[in-house]
């Protein structure tokens, strides 16, 4: 089972903090990888301008993958501004094969319209990752898009952490996501490591998805550009939000309603019954099935937080005003906001989703028989 | 003593160890009081008065000489009209266990001579094929209790439903939705389904049994199970009752009973639950439906709309088939309307190898709300024994090609295949439809396993009984003869039809529970799904486990 923590806060912290959090929970998982996100990035040596730039995450395995790396962005004209060294301890890892590993910010090509932007980096992204596995795997690309610095390593959590010098404070972020484990139920590869991403929409999961295959197949069957991949059943969690979210242009709410949708006898007195009704029939390929706890970040620095259908899994949500954690366990959120006041945790059930808003002033909590603003008319 | 060259035998003379069943009748416990042969449906049996001559010596008086014993006893006929069934009335009605039929093991010689008069041999049931199917094999292999907590099929809830009819796109209903325009309608019924049995060839009781049961699963026990009439209508008091909502009309090519329909539509009170246009069936692909004479009785011929007595055979094509693509369309469309677009219309076909052009068609057919597809295991009323055993194709292959055609065009979610043909031939019916499902059906229809479990058919693969094509079913299931179907009480078919209902829905949960499925059903979940056939497995696209 995967241990989830999520931080986010006004101020920019290290992401190290989160790592303790892990820790803190370290008794149920099996501490095999580490997954990081990083929103609301800061860097020391460099004044990052989020509308201006945009950041590669990954990691050269070799010293030939990363020139042809800088060939290949040169190629598709994007300008390097700053490049991120780690101090980096190679002894601590345990894979032999890390040349490089890359958090490089690139100035945004200009003469381009938002909606080509974000075609463009996603399409850029699965370039570069497809390079990479034609050249036997000696690129990986975890994500490109503004403000999102995405780390994956293999190895105990915190000893990942030592091992790139996180608590350096050269890196600190607004928005924390880590996960602590390889994909162990299939076989280890980096990109099984949760959390997943797809233009700017990351989530990472602690549970199964037993109904992955369906899901996989149907999404897959879309034809959309980077549903690709799925080295695990996380990775559709991911996708429905882009789907939700992006294709469908549906408010937020709603992704819980496709993931877990109400019983018919409780849509029957829901005021949006009929709606939900026919979306249940139209996305019922998309219903998940199994014990997980769903945590997401959006690029506006929103985090949400949303269970299966039967509450199979535990998670946690608490803070203070300007600082907020989402935790798979009790002792994750501890470690994270120690000077909260814990008769304000909140552990969803559900029907919840749980959105911590860009503000970061209060918690908002959606129930599933609440009725939502949908933009047009439905 | 007759001379053995006096005897003639006639090609087709046969005796009793050539028939398939061989009566056993035990002399010494028969009390000679007649109920067997009364109750034989095939007047195989007689009573006959039999001399046996006794030799005797009389030692001290040195005189050879006989004496006669007289003796009752049963005996079988040997003509091929007569020709024990094998449905052991016979000794359900015996009050000693004096009698009963025990299955021929060598070679029987009768298959060689069912074609008298050049009549090509015909009957009603099931393929005659024994032994484990395909799906029998299946075994569900993904077991997630062990990666993560498992369900626990007594205590969390389980959604079982499936949808029938239609589903548009996401992006396509939201436009729609948003427009105020058509959504195709859809129902949410439980996956297994009472296939089509038409009014004709089940008896009233058994009909009115089901149609009870049926009602009591709804509107008793939550569970939304929906039944196919075969061709031939609906009796007209049905098309006006609430019940009608449980019911997929069937129209075929003969068309009958559509006059009653028709006329009915203005009163109904609830919309069917769908209508299902026959254009094959797995038994006997090809072939139109048949209802042989012995069965038009004074109530079908009115609800048939043809005189009572004669031959009901129906076309093997539709009228309006000048294209199968143009027919399909056309009656689809015409269907739809006429029940104002409220209700799913879907066409039924025989398994084939051509299933995957009449599916493509669909696709691009946007009033279609599903696809049935009959396999070669699918039981009739009446057919040739050779369309029977030899034509069509089985359903598992068939089914999950047709349904991989539909994933590589992102369309799995949007025409619902429905699987008929052998499911719970060998009792496994639940196993035998969650396989079906896992390989990508929405749901199956079973109609034999029906018969069986819930008004005891007699019928199995081995032969035994399969008349239901002449009116003269034992059980009373399959005539329409009141002497024989009073036999066949419908509050007790009722009863049976809650009983395999709620056992169906334990032991799905009983499947899904371990794969750690309970939100939904897992249509398609092929990576649950192993078989002991590496061949098989490569050609359904699932393991190979052994
Ligand atoms: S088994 Fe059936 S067909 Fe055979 S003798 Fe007995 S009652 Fe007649
Ligand atoms: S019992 Fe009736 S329905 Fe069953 S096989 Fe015999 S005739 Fe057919």
């Amino acid at each position: 089972m995967c241990r989830l923590a999520l931080k986010s806060s006004d101020t920019p912290f290290s992401p190290y903090e989160v790592l303790l959090a892990m820790e803190a929970m370290q008794e149920g998982y099996d501490g095999s990888g580490l997954g990081l996100l990083m929103r609301g990035v800061q860097f020391t040596d460099f004044n990052y301008e989020k509308d201006k730039q945009v950041i590669l995450s990954g990691i050269a395995h070799t010293e030939e993958a990363l020139s042809r790396l800088n060939g290949l962005m040169e190629n598709r004209g994007f300008v390097q501004k700053y490049d991120h060294e780690f101090t980096v301890h190679p002894e601590l890892i345990e894979a032999s094969d890390r040349f490089k590993y890359i958090v490089r910010v690139y100035r945004k090509p200009e003469n381009m319209d938002e909606a080509d932007l974000e075609e463009y980096l996603m399409q850029t992204r699965l370039f570069l990752r497809k390079d990479g596995e034609e050249h036997g795997g000696d690129l990986t690309v975890f994500s490109f898009w503004s403000d999102v610095v995405m780390i994956k390593e293999v190895g105990w959590p915190l000893a990942v952490g030592d091992a790139l010098s996180l608590d350096d404070n050269r890196i600190m972020a607004r928005v924390v996501m880590a996960q602590g484990r390889q994909n162990t139920n299939y076989g280890i590869n980096l990109y099984a490591c949760h959390p997943f991403f797809i233009q700017g929409i990351s989530t990472m999961t602690n549970g199964e998805n037993t109904a992955f295959v369906p899901i996989k197949e149907w999404l897959e069957g879309k034809n959309i550009p980077g549903y690709t991949g799925y080295q695990s059943d996380s990775e559709v969690f991911t996708h429905i939000l882009h789907y939700v979210t992006r294709k469908l242009k549906l408010p937020l709410q709603v992704y819980k309603h496709v993931i877990t949708p109400l019983k018919s006898e409780e849509l029957k007195n829901h005021p949006q019954g009929d709606f939900l009704q026919g979306l249940r029939v139209a996305c019922r390929r998309l219903i998940i099935d199994g014990p997980n706890a769903v945590i997401a970040t959006l690029p506006d620095e929103t985090s949400m937080l949303v269970m299966d259908a039967k509450k199979m899994r535990p998670a946690i949500v608490g803070g203070k005003p300007g600082t907020w954690a989402i935790a798979s366990e009790m002792c994750g959120m501890m470690a994270m906001v120690p000077d909260r006041d814990p008769a304000f945790d909140f552990q969803p059930m559900r029907e919840h989703t749980v959105i911590i808003p860009p503000d970061r002033k209060e918690l908002q909590i959606w129930t599933q028989f609440d009725p939502f603003t949908l933009p047009q008319a439905a | 003593m007759d001379s053995v060259r006096s005897v003639y035998t006639s090609p087709s003379s046969l005796t009793y160890c050539d028939l398939p069943w061989i009566i056993q009748h035990r002399e010494d416990r028969c009390t000679l009081c007649g109920r067997c042969t009364a109750v034989c449906p095939v007047n195989a049996i007689y009573l006959t008065y039999r001399r046996q001559r006794v030799p005797k010596l009389d030692v001290l008086k040195k005189k050879r000489g006989n004496e006669y014993r007289h003796f009752v006893g049963i005996r079988q006929h040997t003509s091929i009209e007569k020709k024990c069934i094998g449905c052991g009335m016979c000794s359900s009605v015996c009050p000693n266990e004096a009698i009963g039929p025990v299955p021929n093991t060598n070679e029987h010689r009768t298959v060689f001579h069912q074609n008298q008069k050049g009549e090509a041999w015909k009957r009603g049931g099931r393929r005659n094929k024994s032994g484990a199917t395909i799906l029998d094999r299946i075994a569900f292999d993904r077991i997630s209790m062990l990666t993560d907590p498992a369900l626990d099929a007594g205590r969390h809830e389980f959604s079982l439903n499936t949808i029938l009819g239609r589903v548009l796109p996401p992006e396509e209903f939201l436009r729609r939705k948003m427009a105020g325009e058509w959504i195709p309608p859809t129902r949410e019924i439980f996956p297994f389904i009472i296939g089509s049995m038409s009014f004709g060839a089940l008896s009233p009781n058994m009909w009115l049994g089901l149609l009870q049961g049926v009602a009591y699963c709804n509107e008793v026990l939550g569970i939304p199970v929906v039944m196919a009439t075969g061709e031939g209508g609906c009796p007209p008091w049905v098309l006006k009752s609430p019940f009608l909502k449980y019911i997929i009309l069937q129209i075929a090519s003969g068309y009958f009973g559509w006059d009653e329909i028709i006329r009915a539509i203005p009163e109904m009170q609830c919309d069917p639950a769908a209508i299902e246009i026959k254009y094959g069936q797995g038994a006997k692909p090809g072939d139109g439906g048949l209802l042989m004479w012995f069965k038009v009785s004074k109530l079908i011929a009115r609800l048939r709309g043809v005189p009572e007595g004669v031959d009901l055979p129906s076309p093997p094509v539709h009228q309006t088939l000048y294209s199968i693509e143009e027919s399909v369309m056309k009656m689809i469309q015409t269907l739809s309307m006429a029940f104002g677009f409220r209700v799913p219309v879907y066409p039924k076909i025989s398994g084939s190898t051509s299933a995957k052009a009449v599916l493509n068609n669909l696709v691009r057919n946007p009033y279609a709300g599903g696809l049935l597809i009959d396999g070669i295991d699918g039981g009739t009323g009446a057919a040739y024994n050779v369309s029977m055993d030899a034509t069509g194709h089985p359903i598992a292959s068939n089914l999950r090609e047709c349904y991989l055609d539909l994933v590589a065009q992102g369309r799995q979610n949007e025409i619902p295949l429905f699987a008929a043909g052998g499911i719970g031939k060998n009792g496994n019916v639940t196993q035998n439809g969650m396989a079906l499902i896992m390989l990508g059906a929405s749901g199956v229809h079973m109609g034999k396993y029906i018969m069986q479990a819930c008004a005891g058919c007699l019928g199995n693969e081995m032969g035994r009984c399969n008349v239901c094509n002449i009116g003269i079913c034992p059980k009373g299931i399959t005539s329409q003869n009141p002497k024989l179907y009073r036999r066949l009480d419908p509050d007790d078919v009722a009863q049976r039809v809650a009983d395999v209902f709620m056992a169906i829905r334990t032991e799905m949960k009983k499947i899904m529970a371990p794969l750690g499925r309970s939100q939904s059903l897992p249509i398609g979940m092929s990576d649950a799904l192993g078989i002991d056939d590496a061949d098989v497995a490569k050609r359904l696209n699932i393991k190979y486990i052994c």
